[in-house]
């Protein structure tokens, strides 16, 4: 197994300020320095160069000793996904060092192709497993990013309101897969629980497509509440929507149907106001 | 009568997120090409359903869509296609109610009265290709 010379380790050390400017410039003309500050990237370049050197010095091989190199990219890696850089921008931080670094090998054993042919191979595995690490990196960093998204989403996609004594309203938005309905369905029935209510509103006017799995969901919904003792009124049905339904050939016949909310609740009331007469 | 084709472009409908996707693309093109609220929303309707069919009975497969012209009328055609079991029997499959899953079993014919032109072309073991065209 090939190892490094110690002459390709003291040659990057003494010429660290010229591979940094060759690294820097090759970076910025490939577009990796977007939404980068000029002395952030010094930082950045300068600080993974003396690491490296530093590693590579204690290390007897050239994978061991890289852990502190590892955690710098990981590190990196992060505040570049957070800054919205794609994965290819963010590996061509390690790869646009590749250039320079075998300019100066050539230069340092211009006169032992054997040699520098071994240091190229040990140096360019060295910095491809690098690279993929930062890749791997990102890609962690991105897929946390999406998952507290989504958390985030199905909070935010139920939120149950009281309109008036008895009525509750859930204004539904966007796409309802099976994930979505099953949490929606679930605060609303606690939701009439917890308050007693006697009439529940599905407002569907934030739906755009209500296909037979949407209608289906609903439709369980509206069982679900009924089997609790309330009712349920679903308003929203905008005309497209409704033509749409009746070519679908779902029969939403045996549901309380409404044009929108303010009719849904016109009518609510008037029925908690004929049960209160009725009862009084 | 020849058929020129003015766009294309085609979508992996692997998941059921996909499904979310190519309802918006459907959405996009029908849009980009001054479809009417109703149609459009019936077009989308029926790719939602046959893009979900593509997912869950067919184990996953691609969305085809085209922006065609025909004898100066402009329509949109999406082609479903699936390496999935196929279908065994196409009538009973495009019966109102019947369902080999957990469905309400309307999404088949709901989609075929929702298009203008529609084509089953499926055969069991041979997978599932259904194309169905919406005129503007």
């Amino acid at each position: 197994m090939a190892t490094l010379q110690g002459s390709t380790l003291e040659a990057i050390k003494n010429n660290q300020d010229q591979l940094l400017d060759q690294w820097i410039n090759s970076l910025e003309s490939n577009g990796a320095t977007r939404n980068l500050k000029e002395h952030e990237l010094r930082q950045q370049t300068s600080g993974f160069l003396q690491l490296l050197a530093n590693g590579l010095q204690q290390a007897d091989d050239a994978t061991g000793n890289a852990e502190e190199v590892r955690r710098f990219l990981e590190k990196l890696s992060a505040s570049r996904a957070q800054l919205g850089h794609d994965s290819h921008q963010t590996a061509y931080f390690i790869f646009a060092l590749k250039g320079p670094l075998f300019s100066l090998l050539q230069r340092v054993y211009a006169d032992q192709p054997a040699l520098l042919a071994e240091q190229l191979l040990v140096v360019s595995e060295l910095l491809d497993s690098l690279g993929m690490h930062t890749v791997r990196a990102y890609q962690i960093t991105r897929e946390a990013v999406i998952r507290r998204q989504q958390e985030e989403l199905l909070e935010l996609s139920t939120p149950v309101v009281k309109l008036w004594d008895g009525v509750l309203a859930l204004p539904l938005i966007g796409t309802l897969d099976s994930q979505r309905s099953q949490t929606v369905m679930e605060s609303l029935l606690q939701r009439i629980v917890d308050t007693g209510a006697e009439i529940a509103i599905i407002d569907i006017t934030g739906v755009p497509t209500v296909d037979t799995l949407v209608a289906q969901h609903l439709l369980k919904t509206v069982t679900a509440i009924r089997l609790m003792g309330a009712d349920c009124i679903i308003s929203g049905v905008r005309p497209q929507i409704a033509q749409t339904i009746v070519h679908l050939g779902l029969d939403l016949s045996s549901i309380t149907t409404k044009a929108n909310l303010a009719d849904a609740l016109k009518l609510a009331i008037k029925r908690l106001d004929v049960g209160d007469s009725a009862r009084g | 009568m020849n058929v020129n084709v003015n766009q294309s472009g085609s979508l992996a409908v692997r998941v059921e997120q996909d499904v979310v996707l190519a309802r918006q693309q459907a959405r996009k093109i029908a849009s980009e090409q001054g479809m009417r609220l109703v149609d459009l929303t019936k077009l989308v309707t029926a790719v939602s359903e046959l893009a979900r069919n593509t997912v869950v009975y067919g184990g996953g497969g691609d969305m085809d869509w085209q922006v065609i012209e025909q004898s100066g009328r402009i329509g949109l055609r999406m082609l479903f296609r699936d390496e999935g079991p196929g279908i065994a029997d196409t009538r009973l499959a495009l019966t109102d109610g019947w369902t080999s899953g957990s469905g309400l079993g309307l999404g088949l014919t709901g989609a075929r009265r929702l298009v203008d032109e529609f084509d089953l072309d499926t055969a069991p073991g041979q997978g599932t290709r259904i194309t169905i065209t919406r005129w503007i």
